[in-house]
């Protein structure tokens, strides 16, 4: 999950312990809720594989430990193995985020030597026909193949479901199948509403009620299952009262760098249009992550206005999400307006109400990830 | 969660084979590395974590850790923690 704060307080004495190379911006699947930009095809000058070693090398240097390798499609890149390999070596303990379609057997063996130690593989939906309407495009029995594969492999796999309105109510059929393939990990993520999940907010965002009943199933079955496979449950914000540690802070241990060598303190960070963020083709990493003005922006609380500024959970979330504040309020310093304390909190329960619950559902009613449709739904007036 | 039975002074526990614990030389720190997740550990955690599983029981793990800090009431306190560490998922019993 990119946004979750990891659920936990982390002091890296200032290093970028966590790293998230996006190594393309390209994919075959259409997600409808992507959480690339929504301009992604501008960004396709992509780092070569020895600019990706150069950036791993300096990375590590800098302090970084943990690795996900993610995009857009990372096995799209025909490097991965050896990027893998140069982040072993380096010291990384490296993830592959992936929806799964650009792998086969082989692959995942030659990863597993280069280095991987554990495969994050993304699920949409529990069967076929739903998963085609999700994606665009028949990957579910791909999907369900590779998955066999990490599990015959030995390498750890979470499952990773994107919840929205679109697959909610399959809560139960998304548990058999983690089960039935054997997932040391299942984590029903809630979508989070940026970039293409922002475009189609109003159509995947799901109802109160449906995540209570979506909780109780995941609940019940935690309780049968116990340690054969560990669940979480990431509700979306809009539902709490406050907001999450995102990032654990802004520029305090995580580190993402998108395709063309964009650095960024959270891989939605782009759409912050008001900021200006370093690219390693021309910066050291070392001062990118250290002093550069973007990284500095948000760091610590010293940047922070009312009610955050005198608020005693400050150190406890950070103020929240700075792109959902720069989303929602127009302005990144605000508080997220997730937080009851917002002034702005009334503009969550505004978008909450106006959640489509049981109405029917049709991919027609979505826009997908594709350049032809975005260009059509921006006519369309969004 | 299904309920557990309380850890044993006979029990052995191992890592979670999903997790890698190691020394980072520029956290001066021992971290635990897992899917999704990363935990820095103080001195004393790590200490417990890489006597109990090295040792053919957590019986054992205690008396090394009380030779070595020279402190003879540690044993419900390493219990204590090898509990929570388990509730985690950072540790298991070896079957
Ligand atoms: C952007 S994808 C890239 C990797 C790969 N293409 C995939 O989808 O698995 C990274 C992860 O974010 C998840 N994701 C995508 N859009 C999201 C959103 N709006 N909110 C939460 N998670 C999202 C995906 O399910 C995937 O696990
Ligand atoms: S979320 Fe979907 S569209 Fe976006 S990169 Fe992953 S698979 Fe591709
Ligand atoms: S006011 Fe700010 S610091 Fe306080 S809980 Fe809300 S978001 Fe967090």
């Amino acid at each position: 999950m990119p946004k979750d704060g990891s659920g936990l307080s982390l002091d890296g004495l200032g290093m970028p312990l966590w790293l998230v190379v996006e190594l393309t911006y390209k994919c075959p699947l259409k997600c409808p809720w992507c959480s690339n930009p929504v301009d992604f095809e501008r960004y396709g000058n992509e780092l070569s594989t020895e600019e990706w070693k150069s950036v791993l090398r300096r990375g590590r240097e800098l302090g970084g430990v943990q690795l996900g390798f993610t995009g857009g499609e990372p096995t799209l890149r025909r490097d991965l193995e050896e990027l893998v390999a140069e982040a072993e070596c380096l010291g990384y303990y490296t993830n592959l985020i992936t929806s799964g379609v650009g792998l086969n057997r082989e692959r995942l063996r030659a990863l597993k030597a280069a280095g991987l130690k554990q495969v994050q593989l993304s699920f949409q939906a529990p069967e076929r026909a739903l998963s085609h309407d999700l994606v665009g495009v028949d990957v579910f029995d791909q999907k369900i193949d590779i998955a066999h594969a990490i599990k015959a492999e030995g390498l750890p796999m979470v499952m990773n479901v994107p919840v929205s309105r679109y697959n909610i109510e399959r809560t139960g059929e998304f548990l058999d199948l983690a089960e039935d393939i054997g997932a040391d990990y299942l984590e029903f993520a809630n979508l989070q509403y940026y970039n293409w999940a922002l475009l189609n907010r109003a159509e995947l965002l799901p109802t109160r009620d449906q995540l209570e009943r979506s909780e109780a199933i995941v609940k019940e079955r935690r309780e049968r299952l116990g340690k054969k496979m560990t669940i979480y449950f990431v509700v979306p914000d809009y539902y709490d009262n406050r907001p999450k540690a995102c990032m654990n802070g802004w520029g305090a241990i995580h580190l993402t760098i998108a395709p063309d060598g964009t650095t960024l303190p959270c891989q939605e960070a782009r759409l912050i249009k008001t900021l200006d963020f370093p690219n390693v083709r021309d910066a050291d990493l070392a001062w990118i992550w250290r002093e550069s003005p973007a990284f500095q922006k948000f760091r610590g609380d010293s940047w922070m206005k009312e009610p955050c500024r005198s608020c005693d959970e400050r150190e406890k979330d950070f103020g929240g999400c700075r792109c959902q504040a720069f989303l929602l309020t127009g302005d990144a310093a605000n508080t997220d307006p997730v937080c009851a304390k917002s002034p702005n909190r009334e503009i969550i329960d505004g978008l909450i109400g106006c959640a489509r619950g049981d109405q029917p559902v049709g991919a027609e009613k979505l826009v997908m990830r594709d350049i032809r449709k975005r260009l059509a739904g921006a006519e369309a007036g969004r | 969660m299904e309920t557990e039975t309380p850890l044993k002074l006979d029990d052995a526990v191992e890592l979670n084979p999903t997790h890698h614990f190691r020394w980072e030389e520029p956290q001066r720190a021992h971290v635990l590395l897992y899917p999704e997740g990363i935990v820095k550990l103080n001195e004393t955690a790590a200490a417990i974590i890489e006597a109990a599983a090295g040792a053919p029981s957590i019986g054992d793990a205690v008396a090394v850790l009380v030779a070595r800090y020279q402190h003879d009431d540690l044993e419900p306190k390493i219990i204590a923690f090898l509990e929570d560490a388990r509730a985690k998922g950072w540790i298991r019993v070896k079957s």
